[in-house]
């Protein structure tokens, strides 16, 4: 195989990887659990300032 | 959802977040100030004293040293270890190597500040320090990686937070660039002569020194953005899915940037072009980042109206899209052309560095010194104000100096009369730059000064009486 094919193959290797990813963050049956891991940085606080937080955000 | 028996704050290894955070501000003040000196010289020659270990080129490195990998990384250090324990609700993993990595950091940033000003130097950029620095630096950083990633092993959460990526990806970037880019043969204890050559050694240094600013400097600081953003905002990240594929997008590119610092050099025309459209690339995923930060505050904007600390943050995220459109510009070969040796070079990492790096730092220190030593606030949220403005001032002082003066510089090395000669000899084109030296003097100054305010509300807000320091909501309710 000369380079030139070698490069062609690692090219649509990274994108389809690329694009693999991306579908795999998007996908819907994976909401729930990001929007989960989104609150990570709030689910260990005290319970007061919890209610606090999510009374400043209306 | 979670677990509600969680450990709480009392749990967590707190010491030695406290260590590392009060360091930070330290070395901070440590490496302004050598920077503010050495920006004076340029403008007065004679303040080096006719002293060796106080020439610029000797406390050039100190300076970039100290910002750094004293007062960055100690920053880095700080937030990592609060982050990994809060987001995986564990105790930090080996609080004894932890507590080494403390102390071995610190014995480190004192032999660079010892052997750097005696001149004694490897001679690479941002790597300058000599091999057995080298080596204790690697043995402190396998025992951060063992400290950090061992934590992660133990969490009790199922999912590994965003902020402990980026992190976990500075950390095993970190080890391997440095491992590689030291390799060196040692002559005696305070000499060695790099393993590479050439052309090889500059590819070597540069894969090396952009990494670090793009692992160190970015993927760390990224990491506390994640953290601390929806913390201080009060609301979860813009979107969770985006900081996936940001992560991946940022690593999998960064890595091939590198050759940008070596167009028209020996350095073969294919690596330079290379470098060239993957530094463009890499601007897609630098600002999906940046609008991630920057919309976690959507529905919030009134909040920076009251909250200085979240301003420090929304601010450095505005620096950091700048840098990050600024950088892939500049990597374009003809504009390098013109921007290359020049301030403009200068400038572009201070907009990255001041605006970004240190402003998130403070930022994220603002928010995380009052939680370890058990008070609401800090002990006065005007003072934080005008820390926010003189760090804001000053780093636009610098930064638009710096421009101009690079540009002038640019064009003024190019100029060639019609015969073919140059039309401005290398001192005619210093002189023009002497009046924006000390406009860059002052934005440093300026700086400096808010680090020093800082200072003064730690110490206040560390030595505050129990209860005394109530939390801004929760006093207006009272």
């Amino acid at each position: 195989m000369d380079y030139g094919t070698l490069r062609g193959i690692i090219t649509i290797v990274v994108m389809v990887t690329f694009i693999g990813i991306f579908a795999w963050a998007y996908s819907s049956s994976r909401k729930q659990q990001f929007d989960d891991a989104a609150n990570l940085v709030f689910s260990d606080d005290e319970q007061n300032s919890v209610s606090k937080d999510s009374g400043e955000q209306k | 959802m979670m677990n509600h028996s969680q450990p709480q704050g009392a749990d967590y290894n707190y010491t030695i977040v406290r260590q590392f955070a009060l360091t930070t501000v330290l070395w901070g003040i440590v490496g302004m100030s050598v920077g503010v000196l050495i920006a004076a010289q340029l403008i007065w020659p004679q303040l080096n004293f006719e002293t060796s270990w106080l020439t610029y080129s000797r406390l050039r490195p100190l300076h970039t040293n100290a910002v750094i990998f004293a007062f960055g990384t100690s920053a880095l250090f700080a937030t990592s270890y609060y982050i990994v324990q809060r987001t995986c609700q564990t105790r930090l993993f080996a609080p004894k190597l932890a507590a080494f990595t403390f102390w071995g950091w610190q014995a480190i940033i004192l032999s660079a500040a010892i052997s750097l000003p005696l001149g004694i130097t490897s001679g690479k950029e941002y790597a300058e320090l000599e091999w057995p620095i080298d080596i204790a630096i690697t043995v402190v950083w396998v025992s951060y990686a063992v400290v950090f990633f061992g934590t992660i092993v133990k969490r009790t959460t199922s999912h590994i937070y965003v902020a402990n990526w980026f992190f976990g990806a500075f950390i095993i970037t970190v080890a391997v660039l440095h491992i590689v880019n030291s390799m060196a043969v040692p002559l005696t204890m305070t000499k060695s002569y790099s393993l590479y050559s050439g052309a090889v050694d500059a590819m070597v240094q540069w894969w090396y020194g952009h990494n670090a600013v793009g692992f160190l400097l970015t993927a760390g600081f990224l990491g506390m953005m994640y953290y601390f953003v929806p913390k201080q905002a009060g609301r979860p990240v813009y979107s969770y899915r985006l900081s996936i594929v940001h992560f991946w997008a940022l690593v999998a590119l960064y890595i091939w940037a590198g050759p940008h610092h070596l167009h028209y050099t020996a350095l073969p025309d294919w690596t330079q072009s290379l470098g060239m459209v993957m530094s463009l690339i890499l601007f897609a995923p630098s600002w999906g980042g940046m609008i991630n930060g920057i919309m976690t505050l959507s529905g919030a904007w009134h909040k920076l109206r009251t909250d200085p600390i979240l301003r420090f943050l929304v601010v450095s995220l505005s620096f950091y899209g700048m840098s990050t459109f600024e950088g892939p510009m500049m990597a374009i070969k003809t504009v390098n052309a013109l921007s290359h040796y020049t301030d403009w070079t200068v400038g572009h990492v201070h907009s990255g560095a001041l605006g970004w790096v240190a402003m998130v730092s403070i930022g994220s220190l603002y928010h995380l010194i009052p939680v370890l030593f058990g008070h609401g606030r800090m002990y006065s949220t005007n003072l934080i104000n005008v820390h926010f403005w003189l760090a804001t001032i000053g780093t636009v002082l610098y930064i638009v100096s710096m421009w101009i003066s690079g540009v002038m510089q640019g064009l003024m090395w190019r100029a060639v009369n019609s015969d073919g000669t140059l039309t401005y000899s290398f001192v005619e084109s210093l002189e023009a730059s002497y009046p924006f030296y000390f406009v860059r003097f002052l934005g440093g100054v300026f700086f400096l000064a808010g680090m020093f305010i800082m200072a003064y509300n730690v110490l206040r807000t560390v030595k505050a009486p129990k209860d005394s320091l109530p939390a801004i909501a929760e006093a207006k309710a009272a």
